[in-house]
């Protein structure tokens, strides 16, 4: 620490007004209180700080994450081993995937990052701190053989239309990780569904192995391919085709207990998505009319990206709702809408990331209605 | 013929197409702007429709306007906008008809357009006949010109291609990028784009012209 911090004291007063380098102040600033607590004091106002600042609470959610990634690797190189015929170890399949998933990361982080820099830059504030958590949400959410130029776009997007324009971290409306997918899903359609973008390679016209199938779950119970429910073990495991990410309920569920035992997440908003989950799937049950009808409602848990989006996407803590009362509502239909969205209409075979974004603009509308409520029931205690 | 373009009338002509243009600055007829500008020439012909017709119904009710009478004001502008947009959809429909097609209704929605009733409450009905002309004019082509840029850069991004009138379709981005892995944005054709288009070209102007921004 003590090397950093000579470092970092030895670029300072280049970077300070006046400097020969004052333009790069921004980055300097990121760089600095990446590493050390800043040590400002409050002159007028609250004066609370704590250390667990912004910037510590979303690297907690990247440590949450890193369960996910490293198994979404290992996945993304077991599969394309399938595909092609071969079995390899535990370690060529790791290594294959961290190159597939490696260079993914790399764009969405520079290309990101970049344009934070230059709006921080522009705006004359810090660099924001929200972009580590997106930066490495976007490439889990998406297929592996999606081009890098595709992601480069979609981060742009996502960065200047989804937070930039709203007034940067904190302002935004819209979860930028979904508005990167959604950005892709409409733009790309092709390239973000159908059964060969899911494996690396399937695309640039490898070989198949007779049997395999590339298709996720979810598309396969959409289209009502027979004997296409996935044993449960499977897909909670995530040796499946999917998403870079979203595949294993196992992973995601270390990443939940780390965000709850830490209290970075909240706990309402993660429950009550699944709660809401559980009771359309049940609905569906009682109506099922095919087999995605039919199948039980856990299931809806496993497959797609329901608990990845319920655990680090819901739970957003600047698009969710801000009350107690306000969390649940909003996790409830969430997971009510992902879960109707994915059974009843056919053009989309994944519903929540429609489902969160959906919510997302219904948040401040939720906290109005709940505050109200709140305010009249204590005027009528006045009263009485 | 010096005082027909005086200094204050030309500004009447160029103002719309910068600092009070109809769509980025008075935020009017925006809904037309969504919904033909999936390709360029529709948006050229409908911005060619609405100037002429907001010209000459700026010039018949500027001609008018001592005699109507203020209470029954909108209902005589209708009838006059009406007459013009049965005339530009029937001239479409005899010597363009591919492109009439392709605007289908909004031709004859140019009568519900904001900018039509709003030049005419706005200017027309308290200035002389040539001045009025000049107005419609400068606002339509102001209209027409943000629809230009934005159909021109849905298409090239959307479909790869600009569509002139006369010439047909032009393509602008090669086959062999499509064969290194480029793809159309299909995005840029859904409703949804046009709008951050509209937003991003009014983020720009504003960022230019720092009059425009609203101080809060």
């Amino acid at each position: 620490m003590k090397v950093i911090r000579n470092i970092l004291d030895g670029m300072k007063p280049h970077v300070q007004k006046g400097g020969k380098f004052h333009k790069f102040h921004a980055m300097y600033d990121a760089a600095e209180t990446l590493f050390f607590v800043p040590n400002k004091v409050t002159y007028k106002g609250a004066h609370i700080r704590d250390a667990v600042d912004l910037k510590r609470n979303m690297f907690m959610v990247v440590i949450a994450l890193v369960p996910a990634l490293l198994f979404g690797m290992w996945n993304t190189g077991y599969q394309y081993h399938l595909s092609i015929g071969q079995s390899a170890s535990l370690f060529d399949n790791f290594l294959h995937g961290f190159l597939a998933v490696l260079p993914i990361i790399i764009v969405s982080y520079v290309v990101g990052l970049g344009i934070e820099i230059i709006f921080a830059q522009m705006r004359g504030h810090e660099v924001n701190e929200g972009y580590f958590v997106t930066g490495v949400l976007i490439p889990l959410i998406i297929p592996v053989d999606t081009p890098l130029w595709m992601v480069a776009l979609a981060v742009i997007f996502a960065v200047i239309i989804g937070k930039e324009v709203f007034g940067g971290t904190g302002m935004n409306i819209f979860n930028p990780a979904l508005v990167a997918r959604a950005f892709l899903f409409f733009a790309y359609p092709s390239q973000m569904s159908g059964d060969k973008i899911w494996i690396d390679g399937l695309t640039q016209g490898q070989g198949i192995v007779d049997g395999f199938s590339g298709a996720t779950p979810l598309a396969k119970l959409a289209a009502g391919e027979p004997g296409s429910v996935l044993s449960a073990y499977d897909m909670f495991m995530g040796w499946i085709p999917g998403s870079i990410g979203e595949t294993s309920t196992l992973a995601i569920l270390i990443g939940a207990l780390f965000l709850l035992f830490t209290g970075v997440a909240s706990w309402r908003v993660m429950l009550s998505v699944f709660v809401g989950g559980a009771a359309m799937g049940l609905l569906m049950n009682a109506f099922a009319v095919n087999t995605y009808m039919e199948i039980p409602f856990y299931y809806h848990f496993l497959m797609g990206g329901f608990a990845f989006g319920a655990v680090f996407m819901a739970t957003d803590p600047v698009t969710a709702s801000q009350t107690a009362t306000g969390k649940i509502i909003y996790g409830f239909l969430i997971g009510v809408m992902a879960v109707l969205i994915r059974v009843l209409n056919p053009a989309y075979p994944e519903g929540m990331m429609l489902a969160i974004l959906l919510l997302n603009t219904f948040a401040p509308l939720i906290d109005y209605y709940v505050i109200g409520a709140n305010v009249s029931k204590r005027l009528k205690r006045v009263k009485a | 013929m010096s005082e027909m373009f005086s200094k204050k009338n030309l500004k009447l002509l160029t103002n719309p197409l910068g600092d009070d243009n109809p769509i980025t600055v008075q935020v009017l007829g925006v809904c037309s702007a969504l919904a033909v500008t999936v390709k360029l020439e529709p948006a050229i012909v409908m911005g060619l429709s609405v100037t002429i017709v907001t010209a000459f119904a700026n010039v018949i009710i500027s001609a008018l306007r001592n005699t109507i009478p203020s209470r029954i004001r909108i209902i005589v502008q209708l009838v006059v906008i009406a007459a013009l947009v049965i005339l530009v959809d029937q001239i479409l429909k005899a010597y363009a008809y591919d492109v009439s097609k392709q605007l289908s209704v909004f031709v004859g929605l140019i009568i519900t357009n904001c900018i039509l009733m709003g030049r005419l409450e706005a200017f027309a009905l308290g200035n002389k006949p040539w001045p009025s002309f000049l107005d419609g004019i400068g606002n339509g082509a102001g209209y027409g010109m943000i629809l230009i840029i934005i159909a021109a850069l849905r298409e090239i991004t959307g479909s790869g291609t600009l569509t002139l009138p006369g010439l047909g379709e032009l393509r602008i981005i090669p086959l062999s990028f499509y064969d290194m892995g480029y793809a159309n944005n299909g995005l840029m054709i859904l409703p949804p784009m046009a709008l951050i288009t509209v937003g991003l070209i009014i983020w720009f102007q504003r960022s230019r012209s720092k009059h425009l921004q609203e101080s809060n």
